[in-house]
Formats: structure tokens, sequence, C-alpha cells
């Protein structure tokens, strides 16, 4: 890309600018397997045309995969869509789709930090995907709710079977006055 | 220079849009959802990206709208950010620290918002 060259810069479209009195913005990650349904639900919760932010890390960050030792320094781009949802004149919330290569998640610095919290959509197909994900989650102190999407061709597991499967803690009805502890799950 | 000469978001391109710029500073005062609002006019003599910046920040945009709008990588975005907040010419609207989370009443306005979708 070439800043001075044929392609400007274009930013928000008329439609989509926030009112100048916004002073806080708060974010809601969105995590979950691969192919579970994040993009789709950024998408169909903003208010603005999805947009995609990405971050570069060497593969030195990355480590993961990498053999002990070895000096290498490729870099790797992870991208992530995100959606908004202005609430007031005052408040913005903003809503990040995760890439699917999971390992990526914990590694974008900030990604976590200062959310409200985080949603796990998950799949009944393939729950073990999950795991790992409320895993790490639960390590960082991060809160979340969990959301099974469903497929059309998804098993109709009671919410109650899924809970123990993912071993969430109990929680009385979500409908309840004050809500009761334990981890909110829904389907939709 | 042309697009061929490099690689989009290689670490060549990155240091020189940053001029090898410390970005740990950055980093921690720049989160993905601080807002950012224009405090002045892009100038032609400016860097083209901080020119950029100025330009679609005319109503408040986060940062991640922002790395989008410039297609460039969120960890680069901020550190041209922090040179224009230390110019005066953007003014950030940081979110609230973590320690005062979660504020009741922050989260029931949330709540109350996703309602009415
Ligand atoms: N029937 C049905 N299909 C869905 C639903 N949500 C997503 N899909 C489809 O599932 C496929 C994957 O959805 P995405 O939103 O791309 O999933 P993702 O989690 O962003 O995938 P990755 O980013 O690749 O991990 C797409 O073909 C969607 O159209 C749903 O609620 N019902
Ligand atoms: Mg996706």
């Amino acid at each position: 890309m070439d800043f001075s060259g044929s392609e400007p810069v274009r930013g928000p479209r008329e439609a989509e600018l926030l009112p100048a009195t916004v002073a806080t913005a708060v974010k809601v990650v969105i995590v979950g397997g691969f192919g579970v349904g994040k993009t789709t639900l950024v998408g169909s919760v903003s208010e603005i045309r999805p947009l995609t932010t990405e971050e570069t890390m060497t593969e030195a960050g990355v480590g993961i995969d990498d053999l002990a030792g070895v000096e290498r320094k490729s870099s790797t781009t992870v991208a992530m869509d995100f959606g908004r949802i202005t609430i007031s004149d005052e408040l913005v919330l903003y809503v990040f789709g995760t890439p699917g290569q999971e390992r990526f998640w914990f590694l974008w610095n900030g990604l976590f930090e200062g959310a409200l919290g985080a949603v796990v959509l998950v799949d009944t197909r393939r729950l073990e995907v999950s795991f790992d994900v409320l895993g790490r989650l639960e390590d960082r102190g991060v809160p979340f709710v969990v959301a099974v999407n469903s497929f059309p061709e998804s098993p109709g597991y009671p919410l109650d079977e899924l809970r123990g499967a993912l071993d969430l803690p109990r929680t009385s009805r979500s409908s309840s006055a004050t809500p009761a502890p334990g981890t909110p799950a829904a389907t939709c | 220079m042309s697009n061929q000469d490099w690689e989009e978001g290689g670490p060549e391109r990155l240091f020189v849009i940053t001029r090898g710029r410390d970005r740990q500073q950055a980093a921690a005062t720049f989160d993905l959802v601080t807002l950012i609002v224009a405090r002045s006019r892009p100038v032609p003599t400016m860097q083209p990206e901080h020119a950029a910046i100025l330009r679609i920040c005319g109503s408040p945009l986060s940062v991640a709208e922002i790395s989008a709008y410039l297609r460039l990588p969120n960890s680069l975005v901020i550190v041209l950010l922090a040179d224009l907040l230390a110019d005066h010419k953007i003014e950030a609207r940081a979110p609230i620290p973590l320690a005062t989370l979660p504020d009741l009443s922050l989260l029931e306005a949330v709540i109350h918002g996703l309602q009415r979708l």
C-alpha cells in the first residue's frame, strides 16, 4: 500500500460516524473453534459493515511450534473481524471475533485486557475444540458466557448436558432477578 | 517505491513507517478500543499515515477502526497515534481502567443497549 499514491485511505461512511459525545468504548471478545460462526455473529450484531484489524507477530514471539533453540523470525499476520454497537450517546461497544487459530488469540497484545468479557461460541458437533479456550479464559480471569450455535445438522443436547460436558459451574435460571453465580449458557 | 518492492506488512516496511520507534510504550497507552478524535487538520508536510489518521478521525474512531481503514497492523497504528498524541494533534479517550470493572451501571447500560437490538 502506498499512502501518497492512487489509493487514498477511506474512512467511515457518513452513516457510520459515531456521535462526538461518545466518551467510553468497551469490548467483548468472541472466541470459539474453527468455523463455529464467530464472523457470522459479529456481522449480525454490528451496526457497521464489519471491519478487519490485524496484528503482526514474529514467530519468535509466537513460539509454540518453534523448535527449541532455533532462531527464527518470520512474521505472522493475524486478522480479526470486529463490529460496533452504539449503546448511547456516551457509550459504544465493540465486538471482536477472534481468528480460528486459537494459539494466536492469547498472544494478541491487550485483546482480553479490559474486556467486559468473552463469548465462547460452541458447536455441539465439535465440543472438544472449546475445552482449551475455556481453560485459558479461566486462567486469565476473563468473565465469559457460553453461546451454543445451532446448525441444522447439530445434535440438540439439553443445555444441562452441555454444561456438564463443558464442566461449567451450575447456575439457576438466567431469568431470575438477581443473577446467580455460575457461567451463563444459552443456545442461539 | 512500488508495492512490489516489499511485502505488505513485512518487517522492513513497518520499520520505515515507525522509524524504529519504541512500540512498548505506545502499547501501554492505547487499547484496541481507545477512542481517537482529531484535534487538528492534516498538513501536507506530515507523514502520510499521520495525515490519514487526522483525516478520518473527525468523529471518534477506535484504534481498531483506524487500523482497519489504514490497513495497517494494530501495533504500528498505536506508534503513529503516540506521535500524534505527543504533538497534541489528537485526543485519546481511554477505556475505563480494568481496576474499576465491572462497573455495574456500565454493564447495565450495555445490557439494556443489547436488549434493544
Ligand atoms: N445454519 C447456520 N449456519 C451458520 C450459523 N452461523 C454460521 N453459520 C455458517 O457456518 C459457516 C462458518 O461461519 P463463520 O462465521 O465464518 O465461522 P467463524 O467462526 O468465523 O470461522 P473461522 O473464522 O474460520 O474460525 C458459514 O458458512 C456460516 O454461514 C448459524 O447460526 N446457523
Ligand atoms: Mg471468522
